[in-house]
């Protein structure tokens, strides 16, 4: 108990510290960031510059960068946060969201680079009647874009409230706007090449941050992973049973359909993504679109291995009844402890650093969610739907700039009322809406010569409609009561109101079959000759590149 | 119908080049390896996190020191999606690849470009 009191006056003694070097290295973050988007809108000039970074990223660069759009803060602070407090059952994250970029790699990415120009909806809109399936795809776009952003940025007001020593709710506001004006101007002044750098940039920070303390972690104990495991389990208060999986998940048979639900999310959520899809577009061919998912696929494999170091390092190391209640300071805390504790000017340092690749990693996130929506809202809403594809590309882009304004005030007014939700569920319901509206759509259209527009159609809003509404009444929301032991109301309404009767926190068991049944039965109740036709065109396009959007010539 | 509600370009050569023996063979490579992988992939992860959570007993068997069957089954998926991975990236730089090629030189000559 005393050493306890001991070791948190040090921390408030070291505090002021770390504070300082924290702020200044997330200054240099902020600085580099600006500095590489200036940079690159000397660069920008049409709209396949501007939309996508003029198709002339190598496989490799785009790799770095799809990399550095998918590890958001709820992978890096998130997972490594849950496998400290939860032990085992937090690493299933890590292996649905790897295993999940075999979906991208063998039925998606190659096809969608050959067959669409700007945004997810051009692969439908290239067979189907434009604007009932861009408004449809444009939609949902939006909605997984802005769940994710929502996530991101209470991750971001949570993290330098917490680092930084801010504790009045009117600054973490204000770091929430900060960081909504800065993604802002990332988007309209860099457009796709100053996020893609930005996410080279932050990929390469977080594997080198990530990298030294796993090693420092590891040196600990003498490189063995079995003494680590020891260490966590008892360090953590539940023996053996941390390293099984079950603590978390495994008490009802409610909790065990919840976490297949969850899985089944994970997995086939990624290739729906219209952030991660929009990348495929930044590389001259098919052929450099698989090598970006290749590199993706090692540099994201080895991050999640990391993160099985961090969480139950962080375990065997940290007193993690002191940690935040969703762990999500769990890595930058280890970061402090291997570099010599709390006090120590190592320690001070490594928190420091670790603080701000995590700043970084959520400025690349948000950059790349918010350049998404935007493209979408003014290449398939305003020109193709609005102005019947008449627009000039200068209006196209000064539209999709407003909108990356109007979107960056919709998150940043959504978020701070949002602080009181989970970020690991706000990325897990984003991922469960992108499998059941966009992967239904976006597989049949590649491999149904029969789909058809009403088919995409109802598949996208049966899937969005159905998976944001099982949310609404699901225990997430509403029922779950009050928590015995803290007093706190663990839904989002108050208490006293029920309206939950569907279990399960996680939709997608129900959520993603439905969007296909939804996508078969448009597509049988309807005939679309033109459909079927052009499907030859697609067909052949997807799989030989030939008439495929080229790189742009500078 | 406007034009506009259908992407406007219908070029024939696109039809001729789906009949060529050359298409069919690409079109039977992708699917024949893309086909079962994605099969084989999620069945391999589904049964892992069924096993998870209802076969725990099976999970918790310590392998040697605090190495148990769960953590080894988790990290044999890192190892089956690298591999899949990485056996796809040899599979189609072999066999999709040179004839994906041929056939867009095939497109570009059928309209008159230079390849």
């Amino acid at each position: 108990m005393t050493g306890q009191i001991t070791s948190q006056l040090s921390v408030m003694a070291a505090g002021t510290d770390h504070q300082g070097l924290t702020a200044i290295l997330f200054l240099a973050v902020v600085g580099l960031t600006i500095g590489i988007t200036v940079w690159a809108s000397r660069q920008t000039k049409g709209a396949a510059d501007y939309y996508a970074g003029g198709r002339s990223f190598s496989g490799f660069q785009n790799g770095l960068a799809i990399g550095g759009d998918y590890m958001s803060a709820a992978s890096f602070l998130g997972i490594s946060g849950a496998i400290a407090l939860s032990g085992y059952d937090g690493f299933l994250y890590s292996i649905g969201f790897l295993v999940a970029w075999l979906v991208a790699l063998l039925l998606v990415a190659e096809m969608l680079r050959n067959s669409g120009r700007y945004t997810m909806a051009d692969q439908l809109a290239y067979r189907m009647k434009q604007r009932p399936v861009r408004t449809a795809a444009a939609t949902s776009t939006v909605v997984v874009s802005i769940f994710y952003l929502l996530a991101q940025m209470v991750g971001a007001g949570a993290l330098v409230a917490l680092l930084l020593g801010i504790d009045s709710q009117a600054m973490i506001n204000v770091t929430i706007f900060a960081v909504g004006i800065l993604m802002v101007f990332y988007v309209t002044v860099g457009g796709m090449k100053g996020t893609t750098w930005v996410q080279i940039v932050k990929a390469v920070l977080l594997m080198a941050g990530s990298a030294l303390i796993v090693v420092l972690v590891l040196a600990k104990f003498d490189f063995n992973l079995s003494d680590l495991l020891g260490t966590a389990a008892s360090n953590s208060g539940h023996g053996s049973a941390f390293l099984e999986p079950g603590l978390k998940y495994g008490a009802t048979t409610t909790s065990k359909i919840d976490f297949l639900s969850l899985g089944i999310a994970l997995v086939l959520g990624t290739a729906g993504l219209p952030h991660i899809l929009i990348r495929f577009y930044t590389v001259p061919t098919s052929r450099d679109a698989r090598k970006s998912v290749l590199w993706a696929i090692g540099l994201i494999g080895t991050f999640y291995l990391f993160t099985l170091v961090l969480g139950f390092g962080a375990a065997a190391l940290l007193d993690t009844g002191s940690l935040d209640a969703a762990g999500n300071l769990a890595s930058p805390k280890l970061a402090e402890e291997v570099g010599g504790g709390a006090g120590s000017t190592g320690g001070a340092i490594l928190l420091a650093v670790i603080a701000a690749v995590a700043f970084a990693t959520i400025l690349a996130v948000v950059a790349g969610l918010t350049l998404t929506s935007s493209a979408s809202v003014a290449h398939d809403l305003y020109n193709s739907v609005w102005k019947k594809g008449k627009a000039s590309e200068r209006d196209e882009i000064r539209v999709a700039r407003i909108a990356a304004g109007v979107i960056g005030l919709i998150a940043i007014l959504l978020a701070i009322p949002a602080q009181k939700l989970n970020i690991a569920f706000l990325v897990a319901l984003a991922f469960a809406v992108a499998a059941s509206a966009n992967l239904p759509a976006i597989v049949y259209n590649m491999f149904w010569r029969r789909f058809n527009t009403r088919g995409a159609v109802w598949s996208i809003y049966g899937g969005l409609i159905s998976a944001v509404g099982l949310v609404f009444f699901s225990p997430v929301v509403s029922g779950k009561g009050i928590d015995p032991v803290t007093g706190k109301n663990l839904s989002l309404l108050p208490a006293d109101i029920d309206i939950s009767w569907f279990p399960l926190e996680n939709p997608g068991i129900v959520s993603i079959p439905l969007g296909f049944l939804l996508g078969y039965l448009g597509t049988i109740t309807s005939r679309e000759p033109d459909a079927e036709e052009r499907y030859t065109e697609l067909e052949v396009r997807a799989l030989t590149g030939a008439g495929a959007e080229s790189a742009v010539q500078h | 119908m406007t034009t506009h509600d259908q992407a406007q370009r219908h070029d024939p050569v696109y039809d001729r080049l789906h009949e060529t023996a050359e298409f069919t063979e690409l079109r039977r490579r992708y699917r024949g390896f893309a086909f079962p992988a994605t099969v084989a992939f999620l069945s391999w992860y589904l049964l892992y996190v069924v096993m998870s959570m209802w076969a725990p007993d099976f999970m918790s068997t310590k392998l040697w020191g605090n190495v148990n069957v769960a953590l080894v089954f988790g990290l044999l998926q890192f190892v089956t999606t690298f591999l899949i991975a990485w056996m796809y990236s040899k599979y189609s730089t072999k066999n999709l690849d040179p004839l994906a090629r041929q056939l867009d030189e095939e497109y570009r000559e059928g309209r008159g470009e230079a390849s």
